[in-house]
């Protein structure tokens, strides 16, 4: 089984326990999408390739800042930039490893999530479990 | 910090999420057995989970719809495989057209639960996998938008993002 360490695939020992230190990755996903702009971007991307000059028409903010918010999509795997001529064409990714790495670090956002959310919703379960036994019948064991 | 591990294997296209809680076997396995208690934590706050069929034994079905923010519906649904009540569920996820038949152009994963005593309380252990790296890359390609908007809506709240 090949763990992925900071991008770089290495040889593991299997087994849970070990943290995975593609929380980088993780986080660099979750800066990524933490900006309305970015999530903008990316969704214009999703339905065809468009230079940056393109995109940037859509902002109400200068060609330098839309160019830094691509680099930050960039830098989290999401998106690529090609030249194309005096153009910069931002495409997402078709590399099957690359995109599978985004939508496992999209599942893991997910499963997080809802890990938590599990957590809480335990809580009410313990709450009946260490009411007094005031209204119960039988003897607690 | 409740979830302890994760790991991802790219070509076998399957992430490993482990998490451990306070808690009994029985109270664990309450919150996929019962429909209205899988609800309170299967979706997000922006896209709540609503499960109109729960039948947990090998070869039923469980299905649900989420529902954005939007009012739009998205319904999906499990195939079960494998129960082992309370330690162990496998069960096949996949998408539903409008109709609320099983879209079967859209790829599918398989989940395998496996609950556990430890000391401190129960450890979950859930395996999340693709039938290929293609089929990742497909949900990617044509869920990437859903996904990722659903995604969204919970960093939106998790970071205070602004909004465009």
């Amino acid at each position: 089984m090949v763990a992925v360490h900071s991008g770089v695939p290495t040889r593991s020992p299997s087994g849970s326990g070990q943290l995975q230190l593609g929380d980088a990755e993780v986080d660099r996903l979750f800066r990524a999408l933490a900006d309305a702009t970015r999530r903008d971007i990316l969704v214009q991307t999703c339905n065809g390739d468009l230079s940056v000059s393109a995109l940037a028409r859509r902002y109400p903010m200068s060609l330098t800042a839309v160019q830094k918010h691509v680099a930050v999509l960039e830098s989290a795997g999401l998106v690529r930039r090609d030249r194309r001529g005096r153009e910069s064409i931002v495409k997402t990714r078709p590399d099957t490893l690359a995109t599978a790495r985004a939508v496992l670090d999209a599942l893991e956002v997910q499963w997080r999530d809802r890990l938590e959310r599990f957590g809480e919703a335990l809580a009410p379960e313990q709450q009946d479990a260490d009411q007094p036994a005031a209204d119960q019948q039988g003897a607690q064991p | 910090m409740t979830v302890t591990s994760v790991e991802k294997d790219l070509e076998a296209a399957t992430l490993t999420v482990v998490a451990e809680y306070p808690a009994t076997l029985d109270q664990v396995w309450a919150l996929w057995a019962d429909p209205r208690k899988l609800e309170r934590w299967w979706g997000p706050p922006t896209y709540p989970a609503t499960v109109t069929d729960h039948d947990l034994r090998p070869g039923g079905m469980v299905r649900y719809y989420m529902t954005g923010p939007e009012g739009d519906r998205h319904g999906g649904g499990w195939r079960i495989l494998e129960v082992h009540e309370p330690t162990r569920l496998v069960l096949e996820d996949h998408f539903e057209n409008d109709d609320g038949t099983e879209n079967t152009d859209l790829p599918r994963s398989s989940m395998e639960v496996s609950i556990e005593e430890v000391d401190s309380g129960v450890r979950m252990t859930i395996a999340s996998r693709f039938a290929s790296p293609e089929d990742m890359a497909r949900v990617l390609e044509m869920g990437m938008e859903e996904g990722i908007k659903s995604a969204l809506g919970q960093t939106d709240d998790l970071l205070g993002a602004d909004r465009g």
